[in-house]
């Protein structure tokens, strides 16, 4: 990725140095350059807030989890009757997540349920870093299952187990699971833009 | 909607007005296979324990709409009085129920183990078999999964 950037950064430098020596840097007003530099900045750090204030909610690290062992709930309590993440990241062999986790939430048992039900691969642990940390590993491709940049970018807003955030039925109590802070299109968004504006990680 | 599947080895058609029906409503309302029970409509006690295409599923968090074209096997289909399924031999030689009411669901559990797992430890019963049981008969269960272990293998090996 690193190489494929200066790829574009490369020509841009030149067209850059090109228009400044013909005083082309004249006719726009003094700091116009620094300012909308500092407009894509924030830009970039709110649409990273928004995607990290998701991605940091119980619907998403529950299922991140640094022990192996998936959380449930509003309070993250380590899942129930001892399972954990087996081979696979799918559960025991005769006792799966499919067990009692179908391809949709059922509501009258108030067990959640999407296609591909599972944990996150242990690469992708979440729970207890920091949203930097998150951020990063997220970016890594050695802890991402080898994705790209665009391909993070459409798990997070395509994949119907992130998506599932937003319609997480009702538990075994029948009160409806509390929702990630952002709506889903302000969040389909944001990480889109984010991504778009060059996935910079703020500093924290 | 109409849904149609196996049912321990016979086709079966139903009609019914919500998919979503738990599937274990329609086997004991419907079908009328009393063996299944209902503990706690939850997925967490394990008495509607059984197999969909031979995975022990939790019958009461299952929509009946996913069992469509699919083979689903009961206590009633594991075995028969002449001819019992292992699990059902071994419980009865360790005269493993109290009440009895789980123990449908730990059956039907423990022959889904067998199936992907012939001979499992005392670490893979903890693991895959977690099934609640109030009489506390688990002692008696452990001994009985490692005898139905014993007599499948045997089995095969005379088959």
């Amino acid at each position: 990725m690193r190489s494929q950037k200066l790829l574009y950064v490369i020509p841009v430098l030149l067209c850059a140095t090109i228009l400044f020596a013909g005083g082309f840097a004249n006719s726009e007003p003094d700091g116009a350059a620094e300012s909308s530099s500092e407009e894509l900045s924030s830009s970039s750090e709110e649409n990273f807030d928004k995607m990290m204030a998701v991605l940091m909610h119980k619907r998403c690290v529950n299922c991140h989890p640094n022990d192996n062992i998936p959380k449930q709930g509003e309070d993250s309590h380590p899942h129930y009757f001892g399972m954990a993440r087996g081979e696979g990241n799918l559960g025991y062999q005769a006792t799966t997540c499919n067990t009692c986790h179908q391809s949709e939430n059922n509501d009258y048992s108030g067990v959640p349920g999407a296609p591909e039900w599972s944990l996150a691969p242990e690469s992708m642990k979440w729970e207890g870093l920091t949203r930097t940390e998150i951020a990063e590993s997220m970016l890594d491709p050695k802890r991402n299952g080898g994705r790209t940049h665009h391909e993070v970018m459409e798990h997070l807003t395509e994949h119907e187990l992130v998506l599932w955030a937003w319609e997480p039925g009702i538990d075994a109590a029948g009160n409806p699971r509390e929702l990630p802070p952002v709506p889903v299109d302000e969040y389909i968004e944001a990480v889109k833009a984010w991504f778009e504006e060059g996935a910079v990680i703020p500093a924290e | 909607m109409k849904i149609s599947f196996t049912i321990n080895g016979q086709a079966q058609s139903i009609e019914i007005e919500d998919g979503n029906t738990p599937l274990l409503w329609v086997v004991r309302d419907m079908l009328d296979l009393k063996g299944t029970k209902f503990g706690c409509g939850k997925a967490a006690c394990g008495a509607c324990t059984l197999h969909v295409d031979g995975e022990a599923i939790r019958s009461c968090s299952y929509a009946v709409k996913f069992a469509e074209g699919k083979n689903v096997t009961t206590i009633e289909g594991l075995g028969t009085r002449e001819n019992p399924h292992p699990v059902q031999q071994a419980w009865v030689e360790h005269v493993v129920p109290q009440c009895g009411y789980c123990q449908p669901g730990f059956m039907m559990a423990t022959a889904a183990l067998l199936e992907k797992n012939p001979n499992p430890t005392d670490e893979d019963i903890d693991n895959n078999i977690i099934n609640v049981c109030r009489c506390a008969t688990y002692v008696r269960m452990r001994k009985a999964i490692h005898r139905a272990a014993e007599l499948t293998q045997s089995a095969n090996q005379t088959s």
